[in-house]
């Protein structure tokens, strides 16, 4: 049996069963690994021998029973993508500044999931510092999509997407700012979500801009992602914007049933530069949905157009803060005696941030200069509070919306290069819901002409994870596009 | 030309909390370099700040005591600047909207200090004058690290200890007041911070320290002339000297026609050659942006875990205390002035009284006699308990001891914490208060006087002094020199 395709529903059904050990399942993973990450690359770190430890560190505990209640995790091999700090494993953030880093402390997140007894087995490429929507600006070899190996994964968790599209791993977890999970997850044909901003701590995540940031689950099903999402959920006293609420059993909300709900959508963004299959998958879902019962009414966002600038500016203003730390003091090549500080700022600057970063510090810096924070930094704080209004407002008659994740399939390296403008519209259906803090899950709705995956956005009310859940799953189990695997060129 | 000096004050308050103000690292002066840190306060990426609500509410006390305005809704900022005792490369701070602003503190100035806009106090100190400093706002901060430059090494070290360490920073509106009147309202300060409890203020630690900016302006201008910010002040005596001697800078140049050559800039104080300095470029951070702190929500004090900070009783301030001491107890200013300066001192005071001491004698025992063995500024227990004080003044006071005895008795006290009348048994420094055995003393000093009691008899009153001088001698300092007194005159008039 090929283990390393299970999900984790199945191969906890196995583990607990005990018809397999979480030594042989996390082998076959690192097995399929081995013959995969070379086409792949979607691994900064491996740890091999620790992964088995761990393993076998759990399958010891269960032959003695020493666990009472089996946590659903227990023995799942995961990856985290490389933003989130670990403890016994360097955390890059795929920059060159952060190369050698090794915190001393770990995120609640790996805490969390260290506590369920998964199986952490690598830390997974992105781009550099969460800053980019294809992988492309990592200083090490750029992860590429499972289903096409000329093209991008998707970013900024494209190791994180692609490693789980690959089979490498049974999950993993990434960050999503402006669409950083839920991008790559359409891209490359997995479920990606984002929870509602709060919900899980990002205490020991590298900031990008933290008003946005969010952890999240990137899974090969609607099931997974609502067990992981249990694990990594609650209240966390270092992370002050994690929300002080009992979180609900998610997978709970794993009903095959959508009749009734209310869910909007706009044909709006059915003009424009949608790719033609992305708008045929989109309209198929859409018609599905009504068929089983929900209720399809047009939305009204009037603000969303402006999503994109006020995200770039809000983000950039935050990136541009967040990053100050990243100074070359504490962090960097050791360069000997320093004579003057300015030199050693001016060093890290010229030599080890990449051009996306050092672009957004710019564009960050001079929105919050005096002379531009009325004009630019106040006015998108403004605009981003009219956005929530207009989800609260919309969400008043709706249950959820649906839209595209994105407007097109994945693209090819480099094509998007002297396009940056192109890509930002890329983010138009995702940045708005960080905005407005709103829980959003991406999940397969097809594929386009050339064989590649598209994905579905679903947009819930705030802390609406339950609708979310529901319709998603409803999709799923109606559909097969979440089980068609990339064929790889050099499979075992 | 007259001239008036304008002069505005920055004062950053290190809080007494035990934990620094977003992470739980401890607050303790003194330990091991970078030992009191973590991710959170090293600015390590991924930490998030959470906010010690034990700072705002001494933040709030400190406002509160200088009748400051209480934003019930307050907001963090981060202040940007690249300079390595800064982890995190920006300021946690409170730039837009601080916790208070608009307050003020009434300081008592000498009538030579006043200007017309002081008033001057009723008859109880016709000398002295009331002027209120307008204090714009307290806000809170987050110190920063501490650069060490090791003697003859061409390095620098950075000690993260201090970085995180909650503080409030006070800011003056800028008044025309001396240098002197400066340094007397950061006195009154320092001394509210301590009753308050809100902080040790302890300038040699760093604790309390002071930032001032000086201007001249022709007396009668509207225009406030270049404001010049001095840094580098380690106590309340260069303070005064820098501002006075940046003040005859301004003045000098301004008479000699050269105002251009007053430049807004930042000085150093140099304590060893007493001048202020221009700043190196390199030596001030380079101040980037402000912008709003996303890891910290609103500081809303209506939250049910703070609203119970607004109804803190606070205790009583050092300028009441002192105006009690001087209504209840009749001392004289001075002596009030002196008892309040630290409320430990003020406390113990008290404590003396209510043990039965007289309170005149009282202040005068603290003031004269124990100021000379214990130093307000070393920050130590008093080690002679306020009843024994007491004991040892009544004692003096019933004259089963002399003034003298009692003198040595408190240094004993002082040195080995005993009780003064174990001292004074072991000691033999009794009173002789028995008149038998008085008299016998001063017959045998007649006895070998009589060329004395000789003078005496024909007019000498030097010769009766002499006379009291000898019989103090054979009686080692004991004998009651009242009664000695009296037996000697009864018993010459009768010669
Ligand atoms: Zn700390």
């Amino acid at each position: 049996m090929e283990l390393y395709k299970l999900t984790i529903h199945e191969a906890r059904e196995l583990l607990r069963k005990r018809e397999i050990s979480s030594r042989e399942l996390t082998k076959s993973v690192l097995e399929r690994i081995r013959a995969t990450e070379g086409e792949i690359r979607s691994f900064i770190s491996i740890d091999f021998n620790n992964a088995l430890k761990q393993a076998e560190r759990f399958d010891k505990m269960q032959k003695k029973s020493e666990l009472h209640e089996l946590p659903d995790l227990a023995g799942i091999p995961y990856g985290l993508k490389d933003n989130i700090c670990t403890r016994n494993m360097r955390t890059t953030c795929a920059s060159r500044i952060m190369e050698y880093f090794s915190p001393v402390y770990e995120g609640t997140v790996v805490k969390k999931l260290r506590d369920s007894h998964a199986v952490l087995i690598g830390k997974l490429n992105m781009d550099e510092f969460a800053i980019g929507s294809s992988g492309e600006t990592s200083i090490f070899p750029h992860t590429r999509n499972p289903w096409s190996a000329d093209r991008v994964p998707g970013g900024s968790s494209g190791g994180s997407a692609a490693s789980v599209a690959a089979d490498q791993l049974l999950f993993s977890l990434g960050s999503d700012t402006g669409g950083s999970i839920r991008q790559p997850s359409s891209f490359c044909g997995i479920v990606g979500m984002k929870p509602t901003f709060g919900a899980v701590s990002c205490f020991g995540l590298v900031p990008f801009a933290t008003s946005l940031d969010q952890i999240g689950p990137l899974c090969k099903d609607v099931t997974d992602c609502a067990i992981v999402m249990n694990a990594i959920t609650g209240f966390d006293a270092r992370d002050k914007a994690s929300a002080k609420i009992k979180h609900p059993d998610y997978t709970t909300f794993l009903i095959d049933d959508v009749s009734c709900m209310r869910i909007g959508f706009s044909q709006k963004w059915m003009a424009g530069n949608l790719n033609e299959d992305v708008r045929n998958a989109i309209e198929k879902a859409k018609a599905m949905f009504e068929d089983m019962g929900a209720v399809i009414e047009e939305v009204s966002l009037p603000h969303i157009e402006y999503a994109v600038p006020v995200y770039f500016l809000i983000s950039s203003a935050e990136a541009s803060y967040n990053l100050t730390g990243v100074d070359g003091i504490r962090m960097g090549y050791e360069k000997g005696a320093i004579p003057e500080l300015d030199e050693l700022a001016e060093y890290v600057g010229m030599h080890e941030l990449g051009s996306a970063v050092k672009k957004r510090i710019l564009l960050g810096n001079i929105a919050l200069c005096s002379e531009h924070y009325e004009t630019y930094y106040m006015k998108a704080l403004k605009v981003r509070t009219l956005i929530k209004q207009d989800f609260a407002q919309a969400f008043e008659k709706l249950d959820l919306i649906l839209s595209p994740t994105n407007p097109d399939t994945a693209f090819r390296f480099g094509e998007m290069q002297d396009n940056i403008v192109k890509m930002y519209e890329y983010d138009a259906f995702t940045v708005p819901v960080n905005l407005a803090g709103l829980p959003a899950m991406s999940i397969p709705c097809g594929f386009d002409s050339k064989g590649l995956p598209i994905g579905m956005q679903l947009i819930g009310k705030h802390f609406g994870e339950e609708a979310l859940f529901r319709a998603a799953y409803t999709f799923e189990q109606n559909t097969d596009h979440h089980l068609k695997s990339p064929l790889l060129r050099h499979p075992q | 030309m007259i001239f008036e000096t304008i002069i505005g004050l920055e004062i950053h308050v290190e809080l007494k909390t035990s934990s620094k103000m977003f992470c739980a690292c401890s607050t303790q002066f003194g330990a091991r370099p970078n030992t009191n840190t973590c991710p959170v306060c090293m600015g390590m990426p991924g930490g998030l700040p959470t906010l010690n609500q034990e700072a705002v509410r001494l933040a709030l006390r400190a406002g509160r005591a200088l009748n400051c305005e209480i934003n019930r809704v307050s907001r963090f900022n981060r202040k940007n600047y690249f300079y390595p005792d800064l982890p995190k490369g920006y300021q946690i701070t409170q730039s837009e909207l601080p916790l208070c602003e608009n307050g003020y503190l009434d300081i008592e100035l000498d009538e030579s200090e006043k200007t017309e806009t002081e008033t001057t106090l009723g008859k109880d100190a016709p000398s002295r004058c009331i002027k209120r400093i307008r204090i714009a706002r307290i806000h809170l901060e987050e110190d920063a690290g501490k650069l060490i430059h090791p003697e003859n090494q061409p390095v620098t070290l950075v000690d993260y200890n201090r970085a995180g360490i909650p503080l409030i920073e006070i800011v003056t509106c800028p008044e025309a007041i001396s240098p002197k009147a400066a340094v007397e309202f950061l006195k009154e300060l320092k001394s509210i911070m301590e009753y308050t409890e809100v902080s040790d203020c302890r300038m040699e630690q760093g604790s309390l320290r002071c930032d001032v900016n000086v201007s001249i302006r022709k007396k009668g201008d509207e225009k406030l002339g270049t404001k010049v910010e001095i840094k580098n002040l380690n106590s309340f005596k260069e303070i005064q000297k820098a501002l006075e001697w940046e003040q005859l800078r301004q003045q000098k140049l301004l008479r000699t026609s050269l105002p251009e050559q007053i430049i807004p800039e930042t000085r150093r104080w140099d304590d060893i050659r007493g001048i202020t300095v221009p700043m190196r470029a390199k030596d001030g951070a380079r101040l980037g942006c402000i912008a709003p702190e996303p890891d910290l929500p609103l500081l809303d004090l209506n939250d049910s875990s703070m609203l119970h900070f607004l109804e803190e009783s606070l205790p009583e301030l050092g300028a009441q205390k002192r105006n009690r001491f001087v209504s209840r107890y009749g001392l004289s200013r001075y002596e009030a002035d002196i008892l309040t300066k630290s409320k430990q001192l003020a406390d113990y005071y008290e404590d003396v009284v209510n043990n039965g001491a007289h309170p005149k004698e009282a202040a005068n025992w603290i003031l004269v006699e124990l100021l000379r063995l214990w130093r307000m500024s070393e920050h130590r227990e008093i080690p002679v308990a306020g009843q024994s004080l007491a004991e040892l003044i009544m004692l003096v006071d019933e004259g089963e001891i002399s003034r003298n005895a009692g003198k040595t008795v408190l240094s004993e006290m002082y040195e080995t914490g005993k009780d003064p009348r174990d001292i004074i048994n072991q000691k033999g420094l009794a009173q002789i208060n028995s008149e038998n055995e008085i008299k016998k003393i001063v017959e045998a000093v007649l006895d070998q006087n009589k060329n004395a009691a000789a003078d005496y008899k024909k007019g000498s009153t030097k010769a009766a002094g002499y006379l009291m001088g000898q019989i103090m001698k054979a009686g080692e300092g004991r004998v009651n020199p009242n009664i000695a007194r009296e037996i000697l005159e009864d018993r010459l008039n009768k010669l």
